[in-house]
This record gives structure tokens, sequence and C-alpha cells, in this order.
């Protein structure tokens, strides 16, 4: 059961990270690839009508995990307290941005907007994938369950590491570059024109910096945190998360090549969703790893509630997810197709 | 200040500031479906217009709720992490429930509901209104439930490692005090909704401007609002002080100053608590009033604070006191007023009674005080448990973070607020400056939520 609800989690996480992944990406592109007013009106329609659904993944999946690892939530979202808040204000901000951008006429207002739509989008990612580095590298639980991290310490991993160190940090930098490029795609496939054009061109530069960070991060990983091998080693299986990163980053290339942006974007999601999968699988059934004792490891079973929650609530999860992929179908169907500069009207 | 007082005061203004927003939202989605209905039945293009605008409305209001709601969803684990640990099992089942079944839908919806209005059949256009309007009310439910289960405690079972577990799904669905505390706040929330309505009717009427819009505001406001007011305190309100009273008479007592147990206890209408001499200043008391509304006969014993330990006295009395005794002062005004307004609007007179329509326009905000108030009585007639009964407050915060960072980031939500309060105020002045004709004349077109 623990199990089970592990890799829900862990699903709802990489639905966010798909999804949203790209309204943060495009927040990160925005103020280059489109240059006029007009353009980035553009490159907003084409995530205006979504972003606020895909950020309810993030919700529903912090609700999910602080109802089946109550110990994980309290101890996680406590010990990472300042970034947290920051992410906070960020998400704030970047939803006003959106929202208000589209909302207002005057040009001032509008590069005001737009200016802190890049900032949040940017720092977003910066810090998402920091959080998911430290997550890997794991962090100095106490015995009683808690530990606080200041947010930086001597920039080294080890027993006492803080958020920021150069492995967090190289976390950080990926996962700007891998939602950027998964951004780009979502604008090569949504706009038209110049800001088509850019993304393009943006989306080419970035593969080759987002492949060779995958290639520095496998090393990093076995660096800062050396048991992460230990699953991969021991369950073969485990083995077909990277295959699937390396088999989404060749598909990319090709097709990259051929300008075809649906299938582009769908391996960006692909490398992401198998990306995360590889970090779920190299931690399992560790949930939050301590850096003083594999002893003080969250884990599974020391963090999941009792058996009635758990099971009453794989009945009503279904039953909501599926209701929600239904309306994500409904949106995501009436929004099909580009945005166009000229028409107003919600969808083509 | 120590952390513990931070981390109150950190949570306590966060969630305030947040249900400013819900609370009209929930509202005006009833009062927009009703709009929406009446249009399509009597095909008036009038109520859809008046819909359009309130849309609009609702769209900036919504984006603040979102905006102002992702931070409580993270404050249980990041400010109350003991709490969270020891009753994530139980809590976590609604908090979780509301994501799922209510945030997704709202989300998905409203985005039809906005723009939709071109392609859409009246009819599904109607349909994605309502279920705006259900998932906005499903929201409200489970919180609901998550807050009634910290009043009191239902359905659970303790675990081997001393955390709470969920004994029984139905059990907390369907806890009373859940039952009760969402209709009476539901009735508050529709209460705001229909003294915006009517207060920019007045305004409009008042002005002499938008004329049409202005009476159809008015009109659906005073009805709304007349019913919402009374089923406010009867029955919703006096339910919900009977069942406290069985359940948490020591906050009751506190709340009504009763400082000594009586027979025949009177009710304090008005009155200054001074809690060291243990007595109220200047009371303005009606003798057996008490009794008669918590049991129904005017001989019944009401039990004072003086039957209760100290140490289980909720911490900030005199605050208790106020807002219990604001919360229901403008309860009682609300009716007389609702009820006068909407005498007048039966007898065809309300559009040139320009006294009432003043008082329309200016007590907007007075619902926002009563449900703040409101809030603020369940929340301190808690204290000082966490938990009722279970867990006491001060062993439920996150103990490893210090008062500095607390403080940091309690100026941050203050000042992040104060921009947000800026610009909603501006955002809707500029929409009622427009009026109902410039912007609900055609059809939504537009692409983000506010857009119209
Ligand atoms: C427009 C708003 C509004 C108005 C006019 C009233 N209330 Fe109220 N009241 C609320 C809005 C509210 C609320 C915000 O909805 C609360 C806060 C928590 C809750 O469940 O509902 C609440 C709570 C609340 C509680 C429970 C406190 C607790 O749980 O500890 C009682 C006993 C009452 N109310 C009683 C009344 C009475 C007797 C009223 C009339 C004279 C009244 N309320 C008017
Ligand atoms: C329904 C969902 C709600 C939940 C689950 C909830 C939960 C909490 C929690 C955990 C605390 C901190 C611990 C404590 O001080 O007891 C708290 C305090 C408080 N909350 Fe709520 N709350 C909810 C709604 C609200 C609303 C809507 C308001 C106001 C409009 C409010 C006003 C307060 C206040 C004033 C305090 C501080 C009380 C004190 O520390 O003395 N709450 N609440
Ligand atoms: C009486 C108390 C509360 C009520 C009735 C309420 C109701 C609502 C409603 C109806 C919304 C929809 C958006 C909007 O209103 O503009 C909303 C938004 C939200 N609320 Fe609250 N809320 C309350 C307190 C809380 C608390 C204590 C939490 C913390 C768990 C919370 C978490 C959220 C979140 C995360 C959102 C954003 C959802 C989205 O993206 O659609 N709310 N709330």
């Amino acid at each position: 059961m623990g199990t089970l609800w592990f890799w829900i989690v862990a699903a709802m996480l990489a639905a966010y990270v798909v999804l949203d992944g790209f309204d943060l990406g495009v927040g990160a592109l925005l103020i280059f690839v489109a240059r006029t007013d007009g353009e980035r009106q553009l490159a907003l329609k084409a995530i205006g009508p979504v972003w606020d659904g895909n950020e309810v993944w993030l919700l529903a999946a912090g609700g999910t995990l602080f109802f089946a690892f109550p110990l994980l939530y309290a101890s996680a979202f406590s010990g990472f307290y300042m970034p947290l808040m920051i992410v906070l204000w960020l998400l704030i901000l970047r939803g006003l941005a959106i929202e208000l951008r589209m909302h207002t006429q005057d040009t001032l207002w509008r590069s005001f907007w737009d200016s802190v739509l890049f900032l949040s989008s940017s720092l977003l990612a910066i810090i998402f994938g920091a959080a998911l580095a430290n997550v890997i590298r794991g962090v100095p639980i106490g015995a009683d369950g808690f530990f606080y991290l200041p947010l930086w310490t001597d920039w080294r991993t080890g027993l006492n590491p803080g958020i920021l160190d150069w492995y967090t940090a190289i976390g950080g930098a990926m996962a700007l570059a891998a939602l950027a490029l998964h951004g780009a795609l979502y604008l090569a496939l949504k706009t038209t024109g110049a800001v088509e054009a850019r993304a393009w061109n943006t989306a080419r530069r970035l593969w080759p910096i987002v492949t060779a960070g995958t290639l520095l991060s496998i090393p990093a990983t076995v660096v800062a945190r050396p048991s992460s091998l230990d699953n991969y080693l021991g369950h073969p299986a485990t083995i077909l998360a990277p295959l699937g990163v390396a088999v989404a980053l060749a598909a990319l290339v090709v097709f990259l090549r051929r300008r075809d942006a649906f299938a582009a974007f769908l391996a960006s999601c692909g490398y992401l969703a198998a990306m995360l999968c590889g970090a779920a699988a190299g931690l399992y059934p560790t949930l939050l790893p301590s850096t003083s004792s594999a002893a003080m490891d969250i884990t599974v079973q020391s963090a999941m509630t009792g058996s009635h929650s758990l099971s009453v609530g794989l009945v009503w999860w279904s039953l909501g997810t599926m209701l929600a992929l239904f309306y994500f179908g409904v949106v995501y169907w009436l929004f099909r197709g580009k945005v166009s500069e000229s028409s107003g009207s919600y969808g083509h | 200040m120590d952390a513990l007082t931070l981390h109150r005061l950190q949570f306590a203004f966060t969630v305030t500031y947040h249900y400013l927003f819900p609370q009209l939202t929930m509202g005006l989605a009833l009062l927009i479906v009703i709009l929406k209905t009446i249009a399509l039945r009597k095909a008036d293009e009038r109520y859809d217009v008046a819909a359009r605008f309130w849309a609009r409305i609702f769209a900036i209001n919504f984006l603040l709720g979102v905006v102002t709601g992702i931070p409580m969803e993270f404050q249980f684990g990041t400010n109350w992490s003991v709490f969270s640990r020891l009753t994530g099992g139980v809590i976590g089942q609604p908090l979780a429930m509301e994501g799922v079944f209510s945030f997704f839908l709202e989300s998905a919806f409203l985005g039809l509901f906005l723009f939709g209005e071109k392609r859409l059949s009246r009819r599904a256009h109607w349909g994605s209104a309502f279920l705006v309007f259900l998932g906005s009310w499903i929201s409200g439910f489970f919180i609901i439930v998550t807050d009634a289960w910290m009043q009191h405690p239902v359905a659970y079972q303790v675990l081997p490692n001393g955390s709470y577990e969920l004994a029984s799904f139905w059990g907390l669905l369907m806890n009373p005090w859940a039952w009760l505390q969402y209709a009476h706040t539901m009735c508050g929330a529709v209460v705001t909704a229909a003294f915006v309505v009517a207060a920019v009717g007045a305004f409009y009427v008042l002005e002499d401007r938008d004329a049409d819009s202005g009476r159809i505001f008015l009109k659906i406001g005073v009805i709304a609002g007349a019913i919402a007011c009374i089923a406010q305190i009867f029955p919703t309100g006096d339910l919900h002080g009977k069942y406290m009273a069985r359940h948490q008479p020591v906050a009751i007592a506190a709340m009504e100053g009763l400082f000594h147990t009586a027979k025949g206890a009177p009710i304090v209408l008005i009155g200054q608590p001074d809690f060291d001499a243990q007595k109220i200043d200047n009371p303005l008391a009606v003798n057996n009033v008490l009794s008669f509304l918590i049991y129904g006969t005017t001989e019944a014993e009401v039990k004072g604070l003086d039957q209760f330990p100290q140490d289980q006295w909720p911490s900030t009395l005199p605050l208790l006191f106020y807002s219990y005794h604001i919360m229901a002062g403008l309860g009682t005004y609300f009716v007389v007023l609702m009820a006068a307004a909407a005498l007048l609007l039966w007898r065809g007179k309300l559009f040139s009674s320009r006294w009432v329509l003043w008082l329309l326009m200016l007590s907007f905000p007075l619902p926002y005080i009563a449900n703040t108030a409101g809030w603020m009585t369940a929340e301190i007639g808690r204290q000082p448990w966490l938990v009722y009964g279970l867990l006491r407050t001060s062993e439920g915060y996150s103990m490893q973070i210090g008062a500095g960072t607390t403080l940091f980031s309690l100026l941050g939500f203050l000042g992040m607020y104060s921009f947000l309060s800026i610009l909603w105020i501006l955002l809707v002045y500029r929409t009622i400056q427009q009026g109902p004709e410039a912007v609900g004349a055609h059809a939504g077109s537009g692409h983000g939520l506010t857009t119209a």
C-alpha cells in the first residue's frame, strides 16, 4: 500500500513538472523569444487558459503527500522553510504577472509584469531543481525526525550541507535549462511567426546544454550520495528510467531536425518524466535520506499513515483523478491548435 | 515575540486575508448562477449583461483567492509541523480531496465560463457557471471539514507512534460540527456577495447611470441578502451556538463574558470585559436570555468561566469577547437593513428611497468584518487547543524554526499582501467605473482568467 502511494505521489509531481513546467519555461524565455508587445501577448495567450489548472497539480500533490505520508510532509516542509516561503511568494507573483499583464492596456505596467514573470518563472525553475537535488542528496534529519537547513553553508555536500551547495546548484541550473527547452517547444507548437521561429532556435541551442547537464548529473549524483546506485545495481528493471531519458534525448534531436513540434514536445515530456522516475527509483523505499545515518532516513514505512486512510483514499483518489483527467482533456481539446495574434476568442 | 506567537500571527494573518476572497467567490458564484438561470428562462439580455459584469469581478477576485490560497496549503507543514505529523492522517484526507475534487473542477470550468460564451450553447454555458459554483462550494466543504475536526475531533484512532489515524471516513465527513459550521459559513458567504451586489446596484441607481443593471443588482442582492441574513442567525447561528455550548462550554462562557455560573444567565449585549477583576464594565444586559438561547428555558444553569481551570481558558479572552459581539451585533443590523430594503422592494419604493440606498451602498464592508470576526471567534475560542482536547497549540508548531526566520516570513507576507490589496482595489474599482453596459455588452473574448 505504501509503495502504491509512493508512486502515486511521484506521478502527481511528475504531472506537475510536465504541465506547469512549460508555463515556467515560457515565462523564463518570454523576454528573449518575444520582443514586441504583440509577440509577448501571443506567447502568453498560449499558456493563459491552462496555467492555473496546471498549477493545481502541485496543490493536489502536496495534499496527497500530506495525507499519505504526514511525517514526510511535516519534516520536509518545515525543514525547507525559507526556500518554500520564497517559492510561495514567487508563485503569487507569477500568477499575478500572467493574468494582470493581459488585463492592462498600459505599456508601462505590461513591461513591469513581463519582468516579474521572467524573474519569478526562472527562479521557480531553479528552486524546484535545487529542491529535487536536496532530496536526492539527503538532509541532516535528527533523531526526532525533523531537520532545519540553512540556505547555504560552505557549498560542500557532507554531513551538514546547506540548501545550496555545488550539487544542488547544478540541479537548479539543469532544471532551468530543461524547463526552458520544454517551454520553447511548447511555444513552437502553439505560436506562429517570429515567436515560433525564435522558439525553434532556442530549443536547438538548449538541447546540447540539457544533454551535457544530464550526462554530468550521473557522476555528480554518485559523488553526492554514493548509495543512490544501490537500487540500480540491485534491481535491473530500474535501468528503464535512464534508458527512457536516453531515448527521449535522442528522439528530441531527431524531431528538432524535422521541425515536428508536437513530437518534440512529447519527447520533452517523456524526458522530464523519465528523469523524475529515475530519481524516484534511485530513492525508493527512502523518501528523504538523512545525511547523518541511514537509520534516520524517512522511508515509506516510517512516514505512511494508517491503512484505513490509505485504502479509502485509493477509492476517491482514483475517482477524482479520472474526473480531473477528463476536465484536462476537455480544456486542452477546446484549446487545441495554434493561438494567433488577431483572434481574440478562446481556442483558435 | 517568541517563535510560537509569530507562527500564530503568520498563520492567522494569511488565512484571514485569504478568506476575504473565497467568501465573495462562493457567494457570487451562487448569485451568478441565479442571474444566468433567469437570463436563460426569460431569454432576457439584461440578465446576461449583469452576469457578464459580475463574472469579470469574480475573475479578479478568484485570482486573488488562488494566489493567497496556495500559501495555506503549505503552511500546515512549514509552520505547524508537529501538528501536521500527528494529525495528517486525518485532516490530510479532506485537504487532499479539496485539491482533487474542487480545485481541478474550478480551474477547468472557470476558463470555459469566462471565454466560452461564444463557442458554447446557452445551456452549456449555464452548465459551466454551475460547475464553477459547485467547485467552489465543494472546496468550502472540505476545508470546513478540516477545521471542524480541529474544533471537534471525531472518527479518529491513535497509532502506536502517537499519531492520529482516520477510523471512519464517513464519520469524518458526517461530523455534525462540520455540517453546522458549513451551513453557517456558506450563509455568511452569500451575505457578503449579496451586500456587494446590492451596494454596486445602489451606487448606479444613486448616480443615475447604468440604471437597468443597477436595479437588477439591487433586486437580486436584496432578496438573496434578506434570506441569507435571516438564515445566518436562525437556524444556523443558533444551532451552532447550542452545539458549541455542549462541546466547548469554556469557549461559550468566554464569548459571552460569563465569569460566574448562573441560573437564568443574562446575555450581555454591550460591555467591556475586565479580566483581571473578572467582571463586565458598563454592561447592557438582559436577564435569563442566555439560558433561554442555549437550553430553551429561562431557568437553566449556564456554566461560567469559574467552572474551568484557568489553563483551559481561551488565551486571548477580550479579543474573543469583542469578535463574537461584533459578529452578532452586525448580524442583527444586517437583518434589519435587508428586511427593510426587501419590504421597500416589495412595495415598489426601493429605487426611490435614497437613504436606504445610501445605507446599502456604504454597508458592503461590514459582512467582511462580520465573517472575519466570526472566524476569530471560532479560532480564538478553540485556544489553548490546536485540536480541541487532544493537542495544545504550544505543542504543535515547527519548533526548529527560529523566531528570526518566522518574523522575516511574516513581514514578507505583510508586504506582499499590502501590494495585493492595492491591486485588487484598483482593478475592482476600474471595473465598477466602466460599468456593466461597457463590460458586459459583448460575450467575452480574451485569454487569461481575468481578461474579458
Ligand atoms: C456575515 C457573517 C456572519 C454573521 C452576520 C454572523 N456570523 Fe456567526 N460566524 C460566521 C459568520 C457570521 C462565520 C465566519 O461563518 C463563522 C466562523 C467560523 C464558522 O464556522 O462560521 C461564524 C461562527 C459562529 C459561531 C461559532 C464559533 C465557533 O465555532 O467557535 C457561533 C456560535 C456563531 N457564529 C453565532 C452567530 C450568531 C448567534 C449570529 C447572529 C446574531 C452570527 N453568528 C452572525
Ligand atoms: C477552515 C479552515 C481553517 C483551518 C484548517 C484553520 C486552522 C488554523 C490553525 C492551524 C491555526 C493556528 C493554530 C492556532 O493558533 O490555533 C489557526 C489560527 C487562527 N485562525 Fe484559523 N483556520 C481556518 C480558517 C480560518 C479563517 C477563515 C480565519 C479568519 C477569517 C481564521 C482565523 C484564525 C485566527 C484569527 C487564528 C489565530 C488564533 C490564535 O492564535 O489565537 N481561520 N487556524
Ligand atoms: C473557511 C476557510 C476557507 C474557505 C471557505 C476556502 C475556500 C476557497 C475557495 C472557494 C477557493 C477558490 C478560489 C477562490 O476562492 O478565489 C479557495 C482557494 C484556495 N484555498 Fe481556500 N478556503 C479557506 C481556507 C483555506 C485554507 C485554510 C487553506 C489551506 C489548506 C486553503 C487553501 C486554498 C488553496 C490552495 C486555494 C487555491 C486553489 C486554486 O488554485 O484553485 N484555503 N479557497
